[in-house]
This record gives C-alpha cells, sequence and structure tokens, in this order.
C-alpha cells in the first residue's frame, strides 16, 4: 500500500465548474512529486484537499492506511500535525519572532498553556535550533519574522513545517516570490532536506524548468484532471503542449538545461 | 515614434456621468439646505436674554474657582476616575469574547448572528439613554454609570476587534490550521499579534471616551464628576463649574499624551 493515496478525489467550487475531476495519484515513501499545470488547474485545490484546508466533494484520501476525509475534527487536527505545509507566502506570523515562528510548528502537539506562555518542551526548543541551523538561520533566532528578506521568510517556513517532524510534506509554490537565484537555493534546500529525510513531498511549480531540475517525478494538472505522469526527462514538447496547451516549448526545455549546468558550474 | 496623432488633452471622467444629473443633484442640496434653514425657530428675545448668562459664563473661565467647592469637586473626580477605570477594564474583558465570536474568519454562522446582533444593540443606544434606563434600574449614582460604561464599551470595542480580526492577513490563520493548532491556539498565535498593536491603541482611545462620557452621563443620575458639574450649574455657581470643566479638559489632554507614547512604543 503506498503512503499517501488519492482515489477519485473530486471538488466543486461553484455548480457548473469542476476544480478537481476525479484525480487518482499514488505516492510512497520517500517520493517527491513535482505538480506542474496552468493557473487554474487545481494545484492548491489538490494538495489542500489532502490535509483538507479544502474540503473535497467527493472521493477518499488516504494517508498511511487512514481515509482523511471521513476523520471527526479532533482527529483530523492529529492527522494534520504529521503533515508539514509550506506556502507561497510564507504565511509567517510576521510580528513574532523567527523562533516563535518555528515553535508553532508544534502547536499540534502542545496544550494551551505551554504554547500561551512559549513554555515549549526542552526537546522541542533543541529541535528548533537544530533546524534553523539547518536552513542557516541561526543568527536570526530572535529577529521578528518581518524584518527578513523573502528568502529567509521561505526558510523559516521549510523549518517550521520541519518542527512538525511531518511524514509529508505539502509545498505549494515555494519559490514563486523569489529572485531567481533564490529560488534554486530554495528549491534545492527543500530537494536535499527531503532526500536526508527520505520524506515524501507534493511540490506545486509554476517553473516547469525548475521542476525538471529538482523532481524526478512530475504529474501534470490541467483543468482539474490528471494529464501526465512520469519522469522528469519525459517532459517533451508535446506532453508540455498536452498540459499548457500549444506555444514553442523546444526553446524552454534546450534553456532549461543549460541553466542547470551554468548553475552546476557556479556552485 | 510620432505621438502627433494622440490628442493632448485629458480630463478625470466625473463620478456621475450625466451632466443633467450632476447639476440637479447640486441644486437639490443647495435648496434642501435654504429650507432646513428657515424651518429652525430661533426665539431672539430668549437668545439675547441668554447672551448675558453666557457672558458670564465664559468670564467664569478667566477666574475659576477651586477652592470653594474643592471637597466635593474631589469626591466627583474620584468617583469618575474610578468609573472610567473599572467599566473600561470590564468592558474589555468582555469585548473579547464578542469581538472573537463577531468576526467572521473565526467562527461558525449562528455564533457570528449571536454576537454581531448583540454588538448592534449596544451600539444602537446613546451612552445617555442607557445611563437614564440604569439610573432608573439600579438608582442614581456610580453603579448606574459603571453599567453604562461598561455596556457601551463593549459595543465599541467588541464591533472594532471583529473588524480587525476579519482584516487580518488569512494566510497565517491557514497556516496554523494546517500544523494541527487548536482554536485558541490558532487565535492566539495567528490573530492575537496581528491585532494587538491597533486594539491596545483602542482600549486606550475607549479608556479616554468613557471618562469624557463619566462626566456626560453624571448629568442624568449616574454620579461622577459629571453629578457636581451639574449641581453647580443649577446653583449658578458659573466659577466652580468654569473650574470643574478646566480639570476635565486637563484630565482629558493629560490622558491624550500618555496614550500616544504607550501606542507609538507598541507599533
Ligand atoms: N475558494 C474558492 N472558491 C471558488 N473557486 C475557487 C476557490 N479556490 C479556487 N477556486 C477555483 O478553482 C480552480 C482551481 O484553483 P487553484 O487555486 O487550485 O488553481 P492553481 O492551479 O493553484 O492555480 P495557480 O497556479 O494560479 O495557483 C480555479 O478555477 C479557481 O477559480
Ligand atoms: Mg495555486
Amino acid at each position: 500500500m503506498s503512503m499517501l493515496e488519492l482515489r477519485a478525489v473530486t471538488k466543486q467550487y461553484t455548480a457548473n465548474d469542476l476544480a478537481l475531476n476525479n484525480v487518482t495519484l499514488n505516492i510512497e515513501g520517500g517520493e517527491v512529486v513535482g505538480l506542474i499545470g496552468p493557473s487554474g488547474a487545481g494545484k492548491s485545490t489538490l494538495i489542500r484537499c489532502i490535509n483538507r484546508l479544502t474540503e473535497p466533494t467527493k472521493g477518499s484520501v488516504t494517508f498511511q492506511g487512514r481515509d482523511l476525509v471521513g476523520l471527526s475534527r479532533r482527529e483530523l487536527r492529529k492527522a494534520r500535525t504529521s503533515i508539514g505545509m509550506i506556502f507561497q507566502e510564507y504565511a509567517l506570523i510576521e510580528r513574532l519572532t523567527v523562533m516563535e515562528n518555528v515553535l508553532s510548528g508544534r502547536l499540534g502537539y502542545v496544550p494551551f498553556w505551554r504554547s500561551f506562555l512559549r513554555k515549549y518542551p526542552p526537546q522541542d526548543v533543541q529541535r528548533a535550533y537544530a533546524l534553523l541551523d539547518r536552513v542557516g538561520l541561526l543568527d536570526h533566532v530572535n529577529k521578528r519574522a518581518d524584518a527578513l528578506s523573502g528568502g529567509q521568510r521561505q526558510r523559516v517556513g521549510i523549518a517550521r513545517a520541519l518542527a512538525q517532524e511531518p511524514d509529508l510534506l505539502l509545498i505549494d509554490e515555494p519559490t514563486a516570490a523569489l529572485d531567481p537565484r533564490t529560488a534554486r537555493q530554495i528549491m534545492r534546500l527543500i530537494s536535499e532536506i527531503c532526500e536526508e529525510r527520505s520524506l515524501p513531498a507534493i511540490i506545486n511549480i509554476h517553473d516547469v524548468n525548475l521542476a525538471r531540475q529538482f523532481v524526478k517525478r512530475i504529474v501534470g494538472l490541467r483543468h482539474g484532471e490528471v494529464v501526465f505522469d512520469g519522469l522528469a526527462s519525459e517532459l517533451t514538447p508535446a506532453v508540455l503542449t498536452e498540459i499548457y496547451g500549444e506555444e514553442d516549448w523546444s526553446k524552454t526545455i534546450q534553456k532549461g538545461g543549460e541553466e542547470a549546468d551554468a548553475e552546476n558550474e557556479a556552485a | 515614434m510620432t505621438t502627433a496623432a494622440y490628442p493632448t488633452v485629458w480630463k478625470k471622467p466625473p463620478f456621475i456621468k450625466s451632466t443633467y444629473l450632476r447639476y440637479s443633484l447640486w441644486a437639490a442640496v443647495l435648496v434642501y439646505t435654504f429650507l432646513a434653514l428657515g424651518s429652525v425657530e430661533v426665539n431672539w428675545s430668549r437668545v439675547v436674554e441668554g447672551a448675558d448668562r453666557g457672558m458670564r459664563f465664559v468670564k467664569a473661565f478667566v477666574q475659576p474657582d477651586f477652592v470653594s467647592r474643592w471637597p466635593n469637586i474631589w469626591k466627583g473626580l474620584v468617583e469618575s476616575l474610578t468609573m472610567t477605570l473599572c467599566s473600561t477594564v470590564a468592558g474589555i474583558i468582555l469585548a473579547i469574547p464578542f469581538g472573537l465570536g463577531a468576526a467572521r474568519n473565526l467562527v461558525p454562522g449562528w455564533v457570528y448572528i449571536f454576537c454581531r446582533a448583540f454588538i448592534a444593540v449596544s451600539r444602537s443606544f446613546q451612552e445617555i439613554i442607557i445611563a437614564i434606563i440604569c439610573a432608573a434600574v439600579f438608582g442614581f449614582g456610580t453603579f448606574a454609570g459603571f453599567v453604562t460604561l461598561t455596556f457601551a464599551t463593549i459595543g465599541f470595542l467588541a464591533k472594532l476587534i471583529a473588524d480587525e480580526i476579519e482584516a487580518t492577513n488569512p494566510h497565517a490563520l491557514t497556516a496554523m490550521r494546517a500544523t494541527g493548532a487548536s482554536w485558541w491556539q490558532q487565535v492566539n498565535y495567528a490573530i492575537q499579534p496581528q491585532i494587538s498593536p491597533r486594539t491596545i491603541g483602542l482600549c486606550l482611545y475607549r479608556l479616554d471616551i468613557n471618562f469624557r462620557e463619566s462626566a456626560v452621563i453624571g448629568v442624568v443620575g449616574a454620579g461622577g464628576i459629571g453629578a457636581t458639574l451639574n449641581t453647580a450649574m443649577d446653583r449658578y455657581e458659573y466659577d466652580s463649574a468654569a473650574a470643574i470643566l478646566l480639570i476635565i479638559i486637563a484630565l482629558v489632554m493629560v490622558a491624550e499624551y500618555f496614550s500616544g507614547i504607550i501606542r507609538k512604543r507598541i507599533q
């Protein structure tokens, strides 16, 4: 049995439009999947249906052998603690310190009084320090989140998600608000972390080249349906046309390769 | 590039498109104002009579009498300040649950409707009307004033807190929900840091308002400095009344000054 199984997941926001139409998808332990598709294809909806920030209209989401769709509110809260999420707009709490933001990843594990008084268990604090070290922010522990640059904020977002000790990461366009170089660094950090912890992840990405460079398996979504599921190397112009529509793709793919080479040389 | 073919003037399109309608509206406003002014009856002989009293009142400000009624003034002041402080604190404590309950992004529909309805009732009565009712129910004195100001504070603050909560950045709340945080943890982490600077400012502002209102509602029987002022006016002791008014002005200015400092520090 796969670690995560989506069965015929359908989401209908308005009467005459399906945001997701019968999406079926299996993800194995340790696998990182890049989700690509044009704006409005339903990428965000799909990952939000997994931890039920959006309620799926139909279908089942089985995570580690349990159907999340049937869970009560309390059980759902429990299940969410093991699913980390990273957002395009970082979704940090701006007025709180970097440390508080990272510790907020523990909220589902600690009682209210601990979180209210910021008296987290010692091992939580220790893990938070270790994670901040891992993402390179050990010098910024006591800074307020709104004093950081975009790239640094996303690193805090990553540390917060990892503080949950998740068994799955849901990542919604982690680099869309960043410059190309920072975007690459963040993508590299995410893929390294997933590798070293054999942490499965679903990553929504706009940038096809970024996806090809850092993710092995790609799922293409169009109008709420899966139209491609395969290796990044199988993304041919024909496939991209299928996902995004008619356009001259040969340049995009070629350029992607060159950029990747240049990047490797610089590194 | 040649630009000769393009126009050289541009005018902002008027808010009301039809010229005819625009000028008719202006004309209607003018005519109504004129007629409305004409309908106000002025008893000129009474005005002349009163002008003399008004002059005496103005002169009293030049020579206010703090001394002869000082014990009464002091007692009224202490009553008013006590009433102000207690009602502000009680009002804030009660406004928080109503404010949270009246925020559409935090609670289910029926809680929202109940809290908004309570707030609407509280806000639709002017303080003086509530004070008259409270004085009738609880008898003349400071307790009536305390209840009046508490009730008014709840309506005022709960509405502003709720509006403030609804205007917060939703990403932080989503992120906290995704960690599996409980409702109170979500409020404590995602909402409280975003609204507290403005809310503290609003509480200080309300303290200001409550002090001024305590002077007004005293006139209709709710005790405090307003009652002292009322007595002075009834006895035509304009110099004592002037002293009381000067003290009120001074206290309001002091409060304004300190709340300004505090608000700056918590930004
Ligand atoms: N809360 C909502 N209410 C109604 N319709 C929605 C809502 N959220 C998304 N939709 C619709 O569902 C469809 C899929 O949206 P979604 O945000 O999942 O797309 P996306 O692939 O993430 O796009 P983008 O790349 O722009 O982020 C769109 O047509 C969108 O208009
Ligand atoms: Mg999206």
